[in-house]
Parts: C-alpha cells; structure tokens; sequence
C-alpha cells in the first residue's frame, strides 16, 4: 500500500507521518506542492501538519492555492481516501472538500497538550478498527483549530455520520479545548472518503511517546 | 573613498568608541576610517561580538573531552552521541531586545539560536530556555508589566518555535525583584548530524564565491549588537526599532534549503547572519581561514530601496546566511534556494589579500584587513572589587526570623510562582513535533528526547539558582553545573557536556565584575570536577536599568546520554506500595533558600557545601540502578527541599505518599543541601538497590500512594496539592485580562 504525503512550504509534519505509515508497513511518497499531479499508484493521499505558508493570512488559505491541489481536487473526486490531519484538515477545509472552517482557539493560544478523544463514528473506512464510544489519546498542537460550522449543515453532519470525533476527558465526558462547536475533533465527507481532524495520530504511534493510540486509527486505511 | 569625517566626537559617541578606540582604528587602516568603516569596528568591537570585557574571564574553562567533537569558537559546539552521529547544541542570549519588545525578542532569540545548529549541517531536534522575570504579583503597574512580558515572551518562543516544527521539550523560569528591569531570555536548541558532516563557517579557496541566502535585508535591528552592550535607561523604550521582526516560515524554508544545499559536496563554509549580520558572518568567515574577501554590498538582496552600504553592512535582518562555495556550483546553488522561494546572490568571492574590501556600484567603500579586527580588538582588564553586600548577608540564619508552623511554610513555598507547575507556558509550545519527545516540560528535571537514527535518548536540562548565585558568586555558578547535570542523570542518562549563558549586570561596575569573574571560576572548577566540559555559550553582560543590576545569571544547559530509549526514567510517582529513598546528607542549609526568600522576603546566608565527589557518586547510582531496572522514578531534591520535591512528584504522578524522614530541625524538611535525590523503588528491587548505594547516604523515607500528601508534620490532601499546582500560575499571569 502506498502513502503520499503532501508538502506545502512551511509542512513540518510530513517526516512524523511519514515515519508513522512506514512503521505500519506501507510504502511512501513526499509530494512537493508544485507538482501537477498525483501518482495513481497512491492508495491515501495524507496532507500532513504544520504550518503551510507560515499560517499567513489564514491557516491553509494560501496553501489552497498551490500547483499541486488541482490534482487533489481530481483525486478527491475519483473517491480515494484523503486524511488532513492539523493544519491539513485546515487546508481541507479552505479548499471546501470538507464543510465548516477552523478558526483561532478560544483561548487565543496555542494548545499543545495529549487531549481524550471519543470517537463518534465507526462506519468509515478511517476509524473501522476502533470502538465506536471509545476513548483515545492523542496529541493535540494548534492555534487554528476551533471548529465552527453553521447550524444546519452541522445537522447534515450528525443525519450523514460525519462526525468523527469529540474531544472529551478522560471518562468520555465532553471537554472543549478550543471553542469547536459541540467539541468536534474531526469529520469527514458526506461520502466517507475525505477525513479531516485537528488532533495527530501520528504523533501516537508508540508508548515511549506517551501513547500508541493512534495507530488503530491509521490502520483503518491499510489494505493488504 | 574616504571623505575625512566630520562630528567625529558625536560618531563616536554614537558608535560607543573611544578616542583610544578611534585612535587605534587609524593605526590599524594606516589612515582615516570611512563612516562604513567607523560602523563595521563599532559592530566588531562591541560588547556582544568582541567578549571585551569577559574574555580574559573565559580562557581555562574546560572544553574537552574524548566525545567532544567540537569545542567553543564555532557557531555552536558538538558532541559525539555514538554510532556515527552526533549532537550539536548551544544557548543564547536574547534578552535586551525581549525587555524592549517582548514577542519578537523571544522569537527572533529562537531563530537565531536555530540557525547557529542548522548551519553546522544538524537538523534542530529540541529546544529549551531559561526565562527570568521580575515580581508578577503585585497589582502596580511594575507587575502588571511584567506579566505582560511574560505573555508576550511565551507566545514569541511558541510562534516561533512551533512553525518552525522543532520542538521546546522543556525549560526554566523563575521570578525576582532584581529581574524587574532586565528580563532575561535564555533560548538553547540542539540538533542532530552525522559526526563526519559538520559544516563550519570557513572562507577558504581563492576565486571560491560567496553566496548571500534567505530574507532580503532591511533596516530592521539597525545596530543591534550596539545597543545590545548598553545599560538599560527610561530612554530605552526608544530603541525598539533596534529590534528585528522575526519571519519563522521564511527561516523553515531557510532550513529545508540549507539541509538540502548540505547532501551535496558545494559547501565550502557556512555562517548565519546574527547580532551584526553581514559584518560578524564575513568577518569571521574570512577570519577563521586567514583569508581576504571582497563583497559587492549593491548586489544584497534589499528588502527597500535606498539603503546604504553602512546599512547593509550593519542591518541585523533575521533568517540569512552567508556561504563560500566550491566555485563553479553557484547556479546549482541558487537553485536549491530558488525552489524553497528564497532569495540567493552571489556577492562575492575569497581572496588571498587578507582584506575585507567592499564595493557599492563598483567603486570601493571600505577596505579593513580582516585579522586586527578580530584579533586586535581590545581586551579589557576591567576592575573587580568583591561586593560589599556579600559581608552584610553572610550571617544571615533562618534563626533571626520567627518561626512559621512546618504545614503553614509549605503551603507557602508550594504556592510560589518558581515552584508551581508551569502548564499555561508548555502548553503553548508545540512539544511533540518531530516525534521524538519522551519527556517534557511539567514531568520535572530534564527533558528526554529519543534518537531514532541510534536508538538511544538524549536529556537536557538548563538551570540556575540565582539566589545561590548572589549570595556566593562562585559557588552558585558550580552549583547551576551540578543541578543541571543532576538533573539529567536523574533521567538515567550520562550528563556529557554543558553550554552557558553567563547573564551578568553592568560590566563597568567593578563588583559586577567580580560576580562575573567568580561565576567564571565556579563553573570551570565544576566542570572539570564532574566531566562535563563547556563547549560553547554566550555571554550577555549590561543587564541593568538605572544602576540597578540583575543577580549572576549564569544558566547551564547539560546534555546527556541514556544509551537505550526505552529506559528513560521519569520523575513522578510511578505506582501505589513504591518505597521512596532519599539518597545524599541532609543538614540544616538554608543560605538561598526558597525558604529564607518565601517565608522571609531574604537572600542571604550561606551556600549550601558542595561535594563534587558526592556528586559524581550520586549520578553514578542512578545511572547505574536504572540500567538495571531498578527505579521506577528519579528527583533531584533542590529549591524548597524534600517537602517541595515530594509534592512536585506526588502532584504529577497523582499519587499520595506518606513519608517520614529523620530531622535535627523539624524545618530541616525545607533545607536544600546539595548532591540529593528522591528514588523511588518497587519493593522487589529494594534489597538490589540499597546494595548498590555504597558510602551514600541513604535512607528509606516512605511509600508512593494514597489521597494524602504527607511529609512528617505536613499533610495536605492529593486534590490539595494538586489544586495549588495545577491553577496557580494561570491565575497569577491572566489577572488583567
């Protein structure tokens, strides 16, 4: 299975993804932001953390714009699986193949800290390996990553089974970092192929980090 | 060339020279300078770049050691971590600009300190700093800016730090009176590199070019290193478009460039643009090889039109580089610097005159031969005189004040902004990035990264009691050595080697001088003492406002090795039923101490003794029990005492414990003698350990467990403790807003 992962200037997290899916057994590909296209060998396309143009004007705006997410479009539109996990569900997000938008956090600050996670929903191909209810942790390392969504497409989020997951304590009770409306850590597409989530999986990869959590979560894209 | 100056009295001035200065100006050029020339030797024999006044203070220190690869000189020392890799690292400085501008003084701090690693061919893997502020509490106006400082120092580490994908793992902060004028910021970062692929900021090879990379240059930090050398006035508020804006996304593009440029073999030497920009890089590029160099000053990418060769020379613009290249790879080069979107310029090339000659235009504005600048530049023998204060507080005894009930000073002391947990700062920081971190700031003592190209663990940990520091100069820079490789032992790793930045009051002062010369003297007996030689630092010197001058600041950072990752020791209680021993000599030592400072508004006494025997034994110990799997935690027992580190761990392990320990003085549980450490032991390996512990001291204090804190005749719930620690400091620093 092949992994590519997108590199914006200013992506600090392609190397950690990368470590991750290789640490799963898949093989990987760093796509720099200027190509035009996207290899069809590719089974998940990941478009990983950091801060793509420094986070100028608006976390993901400018990456928007870049050579490469033409051919994101079109791959997203083919129906394989795209993963945006921090400053990439930002990106995803600005480039409207997620609904809603990620604004400053509440606190004005930026949070960098393991967060519980819930996870709202199982039926997608991202977190199929996991419990549906079940209480992960996982690192959590952002200034942009207040989720708001206007009240009905929010509605359209819970009839479709969009939402991924909540953050939580560590009982599972709801527990707002960041401002995001209903604590929505992450969601996906209404066709269950586009994933987008603040908090880093794979940053969560192995115990002598603190958790190994995320790995059931990245493992729900490995096909052998 | 030179049209002869006029004002020179007021250029001068304005340039911080003497006429003895000028005078040896002229002899060193065989005629007048230029206004060019006049800035360049003002840049180079400044306080930050010439080390004037601390230099003859700097020679003796301990700088090696078979796994020192590279020592103090270059951009940043190296160390040999094994299998072929090594670790590069150093702390700076930044603290003029931060007092002036808080968030990028901080930021810029940081930016610079990670181009010093990343020039040396290492990837930024960690970073630290050492922050001191004056009093937060009080509700005027000094507190509240204070408090302000603070905000704005965090957010600039954070902003800059965070974009960049490196991440601060850990640090210090502590608060005094003293600081209230001069904060000091204190940045360190450590990169990894392959031992045989250092780079070092040479100029060699007649005809070879050299390239000018990164931002364009503006005006932005305009005699910045001058102003750096200075006391601190009201009228310094003036100076803060002394300060440069820091651009973090343009130094990552920077680094990715830089790392890509370092696979290749064009690379002659390397130098990043810091306190005097493009003055410092050339100079001391050309220096270092003994060569001449010519620079066309119009052909520097300019960020605004009009700028003059005096303000290209001078401008400290952040996120540049200078390098001399293998001639003939120049466009190969540029096109690395191209793809990253990052300006590259050829701007000129080595020579064999020995002279720094530039042109604008093609007409010549400064000729300077390169090695008098550097080598002739003066070397003060500045007064020293040993403080009077130092007799006045010597005698000082927690005796001459009225006594306060054990549980009432604990509370006290737990509740101090230097103790409590500092969570509203790291949470702030992006601390996982790179996935490496095992342990970070809020699990105490030093922070752990593992090195995944060898599989072991590198510990840090930067330190300084300033209050030892000021009621014995030297002595307190000895202990900042020990409790920083204490530190990092306690994680079960060898403390290999140290960087300082030595923060000191106004040099003019002679008991200033004296502080800085005994601080100079304690380090370099402890270094040698414990093995753990200085391979590279800083010296910041002029912290002071109006007369008045910070304590002696001398931070250490010690690094160490954990040859096997997945045996990092941590420091917080590990398990319900784990005994905990309390391994060195208890005595009633209370000179600095948190105590006498808390309970007493006092710094004064004695310093507790030091025993760099004791030390090294106590390291040993644990570096030793832990590689067997002995120890399920480790502590270093020092600001506040046992109680304090007690409640430290108990808070973040959310465990009880309940311990009794042998006293001569019931408040002897607050004292804080050195070479001291909290083990804590699964009572199966407790026959092994105590077999291992030799002519240490050691006693077994108590048991890990339960929803009560208690130490002798302190008792206080878990929830207690953990309120105070966990919500202090927020409520502290966000009471204005």
């Amino acid at each position: 299975m092949k992994v590519g992962i997108l590199q914006f200037p200013g992506t600090n997290c392609e190397y950690d993804t990368q470590y991750a899916f290789t640490m799963l057994g898949c093989s990987t590909e760093i796509i720099w932001h200027q190509e035009t296209s996207i290899s069809p060998t590719v089974d998940l396309l990941v478009i990983a953390g950091g801060f793509s143009y420094g986070d100028y004007l608006r976390s993901g705006a400018i990456a928007r714009f870049s050579p490469v997410m033409q051919a994101v479009q079109e791959y997203a539109a083919s129906g394989k699986n795209i993963l945006g996990i921090c400053n990439g569900f930002q990106v995803l997000t600005e480039s409207h193949l997620l609904p809603g938008a990620l604004k400053r956090n509440e606190s004005l600050h930026f949070i960098s800290q393991h967060h519980h996670l819930k996870v709202a929903s199982t039926d997608n191909t991202f977190l199929q390996k996991m419990q549906k209810d079940a209480i992960v942790n996982i690192p959590i390392a952002h200034h942009d990553g207040n989720f708001y969504i206007d009240p009905q497409s929010l509605q359209e989020l819970y009839d479709n089974d969009q939402i991924l997951l909540h953050y939580c304590d560590e009982n599972g009770e709801l527990l707002n970092p960041n401002g995001s409306v209903d604590s929505i850590a992450g969601i996906c597409n209404k066709e269950k192929t586009v994933f987008g989530l603040m908090p880093h999986p794979e940053r969560a990869m192995e115990r002598i980090l603190g958790s190994s959590d995320g790995r059931m979560m990245l493992e729900g894209f490995i096909t052998t | 060339m030179s049209t002869p100056l006029e004002n020179i009295d007021e250029i001068l001035s304005q340039h911080k020279l003497s006429h003895d200065d000028y005078k040896h100006i002229k002899t060193i050029l065989g005629r007048e300078p230029n206004l060019v020339e006049v800035g360049i030797f003002s840049a180079m024999w400044s306080e930050h770049c010439s080390y004037k006044s601390s230099k003859k203070h700097l020679s003796g220190f301990p700088t090696t050691a078979p796994w020192v690869i590279q020592g103090p000189g270059e951009n940043a020392g190296v160390i040999d971590i094994g299998d072929g890799y090594a670790a590069v690292f150093k702390m700076e400085s930044h603290n003029h600009p931060s007092f002036i501008e808080p968030y990028q003084g901080a930021a810029t701090g940081v930016g610079g300190i990670m181009r010093d690693i990343f020039t040396m061919g290492a990837r930024p893997v960690a970073s630290l700093n050492s922050l001191r502020f004056g009093n937060v509490h009080n509700r005027d106006a000094v507190s509240a800016h204070q408090r302000y400082l603070v905000r704005g120092v965090v957010e600039g580490i954070g902003g800059y730090g965070n974009c960049m994908g490196v991440p601060t793992v850990g640090g210090e902060m502590s608060f005094d009176e003293c600081y209230n004028g001069n904060i000091l910021v204190n940045a360190f970062n450590l990169g990894i590199a392959k031992s045989d692929e250092i780079f070092y900021g040479k100029a060699e090879g007649v005809g070879n070019p050299v390239i000018y990379v990164g931002s364009k240059t503006g005006r932005d930090g305009l005699g910045g290193a001058v102003m750096s050398s200075d006391s601190f006035t009201e009228a310094s508020k003036s100076l803060r478009p002394t300060v440069q804006v820091g651009d973090p996304f343009t130094e990552k593009l920077l680094l990715e460039a830089c790392l890509e440029l370092f696979k290749t073999d064009y690379v002659v030497g390397i130098q990043d643009m810091g306190a005097a920009g493009l003055t410092s890089s050339s100079f001391e590029m050309a220096g270092r090889s003994g060569s001449g160099m010519i620079m066309h000053l119009d052909k520097v990418p300019a960020r605004e039109e009009g700028m003059t060769p005096y303000e290209f020379m001078l401008s400290e613009s952040q996120e540049r580089m200078l390098i001399c290249a293998k001639k003939g790879s120049e466009q190969a080069i540029i096109e690395i610097f191209k793809k990253w979107e990052l300006d590259a310029a050829v701007v000129g090339e080595v020579t064999d005159t020995g002279h720094m000659e530039l042109f604008w235009h093609g007409e010549k504005c400064a000729d300077i031969p390169v090695d008098p600048v550097s080598e002739e530049a003066p070397v003060l023998d500045r007064p020293t005189a040993r403080p009077a204060y130092l007799d006045t507080i010597a005698h000082v005894r927690i005796d001459d004040f009225s006594a306060v009930s054990n549980q009432e000073a604990f509370e006290m002391l737990f509740s101090t902004m230097e103790v409590v947990d500092k969570a509203w700062v790291y949470r702030q920081y992006d601390s996982m990035v790179q996935t490496n971190t095992v342990k970070k700031g809020g699990e105490l003592d030093a922070s752990v990264i593992r090195v995944k190209e060898n599989g072991k663990a590198l510990a840090m940990s930067s330190d300084c009691n300033v209050r030892y520091c000021y009621i014995d100069p030297k002595g307190g820079a000895a202990a900042a050595v020990m409790e920083s490789g204490r530190n990092v032992a306690m994680s079960g790793a060898r403390p290999l080697a140290v960087t300082d930045c030595l923060n000191y009051g106004n040099p003019e002062n002679p008991e200033v001088m004296w502080q800085f010369a005994q601080g100079c003297l304690g380090i370099k007996e402890a270094c040698a003492a414990l093995t753990t030689p200085v391979i590279g630092g800083n010296v910041s010197l002029y912290n002071e406002t109006d007369g008045i001058s910070v304590f002696p600041t001398p931070s250490i950072a010690t690094v160490g090795v954990n040859d096997d990752q997945n045996k990092v020791l941590m420091s917080c209680f590990q398990a319900e039923g784990n005994l905990l021993y309390l391994i060195g000599e208890s005595r009633s030592e209370f000179g600095g101490s948190l105590y006498m400072k808390t309970l007493y508004n006092t710094v004064a006494g004695v310093l507790p003794a030091i025993d760099y025997d004791k030390e090294l034994a106590l390291w040993d110990l644990v570096i030793d029990a832990n590689k067997k799997g002995l120890l399920a935690a480790a502590k270093d027992c020092s600001s506040g005492g046992l109680a304090v580190a007690l409640a430290k761990m108990a808070a973040t392990g959310s465990l009880g414990c309940n311990v009794s320990v042998r006293c001569d003085d019931v408040r002897d549980i607050f004292a804080e003698s050195m070479s001291r450490a909290i083990v804590e032991v699964a009572p199966e390996n407790a026959a092994a350990f105590e077999a291992m512990t030799g002519a240490l001291a050691c006693q077994q204090i108590g048991t890990v467990g339960g929803a009560v804190f208690t130490c002798n005749d302190v008792t206080l719930e878990l929830s207690s403790v953990q309120e105070i620690y966990f919500t202090t400091f927020q409520k502290i620093i966000e009471q204005d807003i």
